[in-house]
């Protein structure tokens, strides 16, 4: 077995925090305090851990490592058998680093039930590491479900007056599209007899089969993205959602969904998706133009940043399904591999930015309870250091360059140029409409003169807040300036997943 | 020192200073307070210009090799290694200095009009965090680097027009001279994709190496009509070079950027950034001198902007916003310079520009803070005596900006327009004419401003009497600093700048496009070229601009009240700018938000939520009886039917197991 540490790290990092989680909310609700403390702890020893992980990985090449495989329900021939690759482990490490900033900043914002809720999140991020790591289809499709349980809580508990609503939408959405990739996980382990995703991969499909199977996952998928037209149910949730559950919601569920095309749409169902990625191209188009639009006339901070995300994501799918017509249109492959990258790149930014804004608005909500701009109105006057974050973290959604924001979004319109001027030309919209919708709220929001005497009262950040909007503009930062270690750790993983999309599982003809 | 090959590590430091000092200053401010924020921005752009001196010397004394290499990579995607990496060369080292001068007198500058500014270690550390944007934008050799320069530059400006963030008209204006920009930033990056596209590489050398193979490329783009990939690159690169340099129609936001303290108007929309567009279509030059069709387009373009804005200046009051309409009208003018091939005599222009346009504004500035923040020039008049060092200055600028035989601005705008003269391609004998016309118009806008603001009779009111006091030596400083350029530059330079091998190697001319070379060979000595300029036309239509402005202002102002009557429409048409932002606010910004509206309320909320989603409402009405529980009690009601779904499905994977009966029909 291929594990070059010796020792389970996977399963450690998977159930670490859930056991963590459970132990917290043991503690009970009187021993609030105590109980941050652990899941403080925990949720550093999870991201030490990755680290650790992260250090043990080699991104040369395209082969999971880290592997651990153990006989789980032996009748069914499913293991539980984790695994990273390129494109695992830089999403591990976004989630480990982002629940820290839940964590922390619930110091301040939660005080009902505390150590529920940071259970609550203890538990999800060992499922969604779950998700990231798992190798078998249904040890995955367990993660994938059981992960949304802690979520509905979050939300149903913790969220604002029209929980109910928004809980209902997210779960309806959520789980009708998980029944479609349920189905075609089924009928592809009727015909292999084996839950392992790489033989899902290796699995030759005729077209007719491949186009079920890539509808039903992008079922599923389109939904977590989330693609235009399922993507209703993310603005509900996040206006909804107490700040921590917009972060985790934002910053890694969505990456569910592009994580899953890479994972299991491509390199299951190629023939499929060279068919239908003109109609993905549409939805990413119409994602990043219609939603932009539709971002510019929000009135509500988070329903605001909630499209923006779903614009962002917009640049995920694109950047996925541009193989075949940079094919068609220049003959090369060359550019298929700049897609993808920009793809995961894009995720992991998304993560760190969306994740950053939506912390912002926590913090003002804290003070003045609102989430609407129109009750706002500079905040610099009153919250300088606060206003500095805000605007960097603006100008990273914005996508400029220095920041994360810019990397993932340049990549995929230079590969898209290749594809089609007009896909570039579109998806460049995000320059105009992504700049006009962001600026427009921090202009509102931040700048001008004190608005009303809430504004006025404001406290600037303290030292807990200052220290995670640091950290996260350092990290916007980082990866925008420096963006080549993350590239490298996915590169034989996205060389393999280039071989995987071009190579054809039909019969030659 | 070895003066064969430049040290990457001496123009690291030259770049990273700059930055440092901003940190600095920014981060630390409350630290080192109000003095030592301006010591150590000052001391960083000093060391700055130093070694840019020290380079520029290695460069063009010594003739040192050109420097092109990486400093380190960036990322690598698809094989294509994208760095962040130096070229130094003749262009490079003129943008530096330049820069770097100008950034340092207007550093010292500050000093003085930001004195009582609360926002006053900000300042700093923007200017100092521009200075190093704009270095790395100059100093870049790929197209990655220079974007991320080009659009750090925009951020910069960005915060500094809305530096003082409580007024509405500040923050009104930085947004939308971002949006603006990133409307040009659209095209740019397309055309950077375009480049990559061919070459799979964001060097520019392999670019410029890749001119025939782009060209004999295309696009098609509206239609089945196939555009060549040129032209279409060079168009999209232009594109960004009109937002940056506010050429029409995307010019809107750069008179607005006046809401900004002077220095930056000075610093930023003057002398270095909006020149960005200009540097980077010299620096592209072997991309354009292949496309016909873009060098007419960018001919054109810079034509119309030199002459249209130049008239709208004769309308302004406001004194910054004249000197503003002049930087688009110059601007307009370099832009037609590159169009006509003529790129030295742009770049040139760009230079004398720089340091006579820094003048202006920073004269402009010293005469609104001794009128105590009065920026209308109908409440002036008659300031020469009272401050003789800025109406010296200023009348140096003036002189340079029209075009004034010896004055540095005569050798680069003569030689500009003799440039444009000797084009032979489509646009270019109208935009000879928009050039001519535009000289009168210049010396019109140039001399009604200095003379309202200067001479004749003081219009001031009672309170700016009485808190009138003439600036400092740390401003006046700065302006002579400025004048002394701005008088002799081109002297010393046009010979073997323009007219000799400077641009050598940076800037490439195709043989039959060479119009600084046919415009050389009516160059004798810098003496008689000035001399010569006083016989011919544009010298004599700029003399006739001030004599009209002399007539208006000073002679006979009830003229002027009468013209203006006569001309009732066209003052109107001038007034509202052309109409440019209201269509901008009334059609384009109101129709965005339209679009966003309907598509909201109609497609999200009408189309998909209604009938989509809520159309299953008695369904959501069903679970949510069961959800209901949550808040009675029953926490876990989600996760139990969770679990109970998962196990049915199980199930009903289990029995088409055990039934044998695999569902699809393969055998």
């Amino acid at each position: 077995m291929n594990n070059t540490l010796g020792w389970p790290i996977l399963s450690v990092l998977v159930w670490l925090p859930i056991a963590g989680g459970v132990l917290v909310m043991a503690l009970g609700q009187s021993r609030a305090n105590l109980a941050r403390w652990l899941a403080l702890l925990i949720s550093v020893a999870a991201l030490v851990l990755s680290l650790v992980m992260y250090q043990h990985f080699d991104g040369a090449t395209a082969d999971f490592q880290l592997l651990e495989r153990l006989p789980w329900i032996a009748p069914f021939h499913a293991d539980y058998y984790l695994g990273v690759d390129g494109i695992a482990v830089p999403l591990i490490l976004l989630t480990t680093f982002m629940t820290i900033p839940v964590v922390i900043m619930s110091w301040n914002s939660v005080s009902d039930r505390v150590p529920q809720y940071l259970a609550a999140f203890l538990v999800m991020e060992g499922l969604m590491i779950g998700v990231f790591a798992a190798m078998d289809a249904l040890l995955f499709y367990f993660f994938w479900e059981a992960m949304l349980i802690p979520m509905f809580l979050i939300i149903g508990i913790w969220g604002g007056p029209r929980r109910i609503y928004a809980t209902i939408k997210f779960f309806l959405y959520t789980f009708l599209g998980s029944v479609f990739m349920l189905v075609a996980l089924v009928y592809m382990v009727l015909k292999t007899q084996d839950y392992s995703i790489g033989a899902f991969q290796n699995l030759p499909l005729t077209l007719l089969e491949q186009r079920w199977i890539f509808l039903a996952f992008l079922a599923a998928f389109a939904v977590k993205v989330p693609m235009w037209p399922v993507h209703t149910w993310l603005p509900d949730a996040h206006v909804e959602a107490p700040t921590g559950g917009s972060v985790i919601l934002a910053a890694i569920m969505l990456k569910m969904g592009g994580y899953g095309l890479l994972r299991f749409s491509l390199p299951i169902a190629p023939d499929a998706a060279q068919e239908l990625s003109g109609l993905v191209i549409l939805l990413s188009l119409i994602a990043v133009v219609y939603i932009g639009f539709v971002a510019l006339v929000q009135q509500d901070m988070k329903k605001l940043i909630a499209y923006s995300s779903i614009a962002h994501m917009g640049f995920v799918t694109l950047g996925a399904v541009l193989a075949w017509r940079i094919v068609a249109s220049t003959g090369s492959t060359a550019g298929v591999a700049m897609g993808l990258d920009g793809a995961m790149v894009q995720m992991i930014s998304h993560g760190l930015i969306s994740g950053a804004m939506f912390l912002c608005v926590g913090v003002l909500y804290d003070r003045v309870h609102s989430r609407q701009i129109a009750d706002y109105g500079g905040v610099v006057n009153t919250m300088p250091i606060f206003a500095a974050f805000a605007v960097l973290f603006a100008m990273a959604n914005s996508g400029l360059p220095g920041t994360s924001g810019f990397v993932g979004e340049f990549l995929v319109i230079l590969a898209a140029f290749k594809a089609n001027f007009w896909y570039a030309a579109l998806a460049g919209l995000t320059l105009i409409l992504g700049a006009a919708y962001t600026l427009w709220m921090v202009k509102r929001v931040i700048f001008g003169a004190v608005a009303n005497d809430k504004v006025a009262e404001l406290k600037d950040v303290d030292a807990r807040e200052l220290l995670v909007l640091a950290v996260l503009a350092l990290s916007v930062l980082a990866l925008g300036l420096y963006p080549a270690p993350l590239l490298d750790t996915m590169r034989g993983s996205i060389e393999h997943l280039t071989q995987q999309i071009l190579a054809t599982k039909l019969p030659l003809p | 020192m070895n003066a064969t090959a430049l040290n990457p590590s001496l123009l690291l430091w030259i770049a990273l200073l700059p930055l440092l000092a901003a940190l600095i200053a920014g981060l630390a401010g409350r630290v080192i307070g109000r003095t030592g924020a301006a010591a150590i921005t000052i001391a960083a752009v000093t060391a700055a210009l130093v070694l840019s001196c020290i380079v520029f010397r290695q460069v063009i004394v010594l003739h040192a090799p050109v420097f092109d290499g990486p400093v380190y990579t960036w990322l690598i995607s698809d094989g294509i290694r994208m760095q962040v990496g130096f070229l130094v060369d003749s262009l490079t080292v003129m943008m530096m200095v330049v820069v770097t001068f100008v950034s340092l007198c207007v550093h010292v500058y500050t000093i003085g009009y930001m004195h009582d500014d609360p926002g006053y270690q900000r300042f700093f550390s923007y200017i100092s965090l521009f200075t190093f944007a704009m270095l790395m934008l100059v100093m870049s050799n790929n197209f990655l680097q220079l974007f991320f320069g080009w659009e750090a530059v925009g951020v910069v400006s960005y915060l500094l027009i809305g530096f003082w963030y409580t007024r509405p008209t500040a923050i009104f204006a930085n947004m939308k001279a971002f949006l603006v920009n990133r409307v040009g930033d659209l095209g740019f990056l397309l055309g950077i994709a375009g480049v990559v596209y061919f070459t799979g590489s964001l060097q520019y050398q392999d670019a410029f190496g890749a001119v025939d193979k782009i060209a004999g490329g295309s696009f098609q783009i509206i239609g089945g009509h196939s555009w060549n990939a040129l032209t279409v690159v060079c168009i999209c690169l232009f594109i960004g070079a009109m937002g940056k340099s506010a050429q029409m129609p995307l010019h809107v936001w750069l008179p607005d950027s006046m809401e900004g303290p002077t220095p930056i108007s000075a610093l930023i929309h003057a002398a270095t950034m909006v020149t960005a567009g200009i540097f980077m279509v010299a620096r592209m030059s072997p991309l354009f001198e292949g496309s016909e069709a873009a060098l007419s387009f960018v001919l054109v373009i810079g034509a119309t902007t030199a002459f249209f804005m130049g008239l709208l200046g004769i309308v302004q009051n406001d004194i910054k916003r004249v000197v503003a309409y002049s930087t688009l009208s110059q601007l307009g003018y370099m832009t037609a310079a590159l169009g006509a091939s003529g790129y030295a005599a742009g770049v040139y222009h760009l230079m004398t520009h720089a340091f006579f346009k820094a003048l202006l504004f920073l004269a402009a500035g010293a005469v609104i803070i001794a009128m105590h923040h009065e920026q209308d020039m109908r409440k002036m008049g008659g300031l020469a005596k009272r401050m003789p060092v800025t109406a010296i200055t200023a009348w140096v600028g003036a002189l340079a900006l029209i075009g004034t035989p010896f004055f540095s601005g005569f050798y680069s705008k003569d030689a500009l327009i003799e440039a444009v003269h000797h084009a032979e391609r489509w646009g270019s004998g109208y935009a000879h004419w928009a050039l001519l016309l535009g000289v009168f118009v210049t010396a019109f806008y140039t001399f009604r401003m200095i003379f309202m603001t200067f001479h004749g009779q003081s219009r001031m009111d009672h309170h700016a009497e009485e808190h009138f006091h003439d600036v400092g030596w740390d401003m006046k400083g700065p302006l002579v600093a400025l004048a002394i350029p701005s008088l002799l530059i081109g002297l010393f330079t046009v010979g073997p700048w323009l007219f000799g091998t400077f641009f050598e190697g940076a800037i490439h001319v195709r043989p039959d496009h060479d119009v600084v070379e046919a415009a050389k060979e009516e160059f004798h000595g810098v003496v008689s070229f000035a001399l010569h300029g006083l016989m011919t036309l544009p010298f004599w239509l700029a003399a006739a601009g001030v004599a009209t402005a002399w007539y208006f202002v000073l002679k006979n102002p009830a003229a002027a009240a009468s013209w203006r009557e006569k001309f009732a429409p066209l003052v109107k048409l001038f007034e509202n700018k052309y109409y440019f932002d209201w269509f901008n606010e009334n059609v384009i910004a109101r129709l965005s938000r339209g679009i966003g509206n309907l598509l909201w309320g109609v497609g999200d909320r009408g189309l998909i939520d209604g009938a989509l989603v809520n159309g299953s409402a008695k369904l959501v009405g069903v679970v949510a009886g069961v959800v209901r529980r949550v808040q009675t009690g029953f926490l876990y009601s989600y996760a139990f039917w969770m679990v109970i779904g998962l196990a049915l499905l199980l199930l009903w994977a289990l029995r088409a197991v055990l039934g044998g009966a695999p569902l699809g029909a393969t055998p």
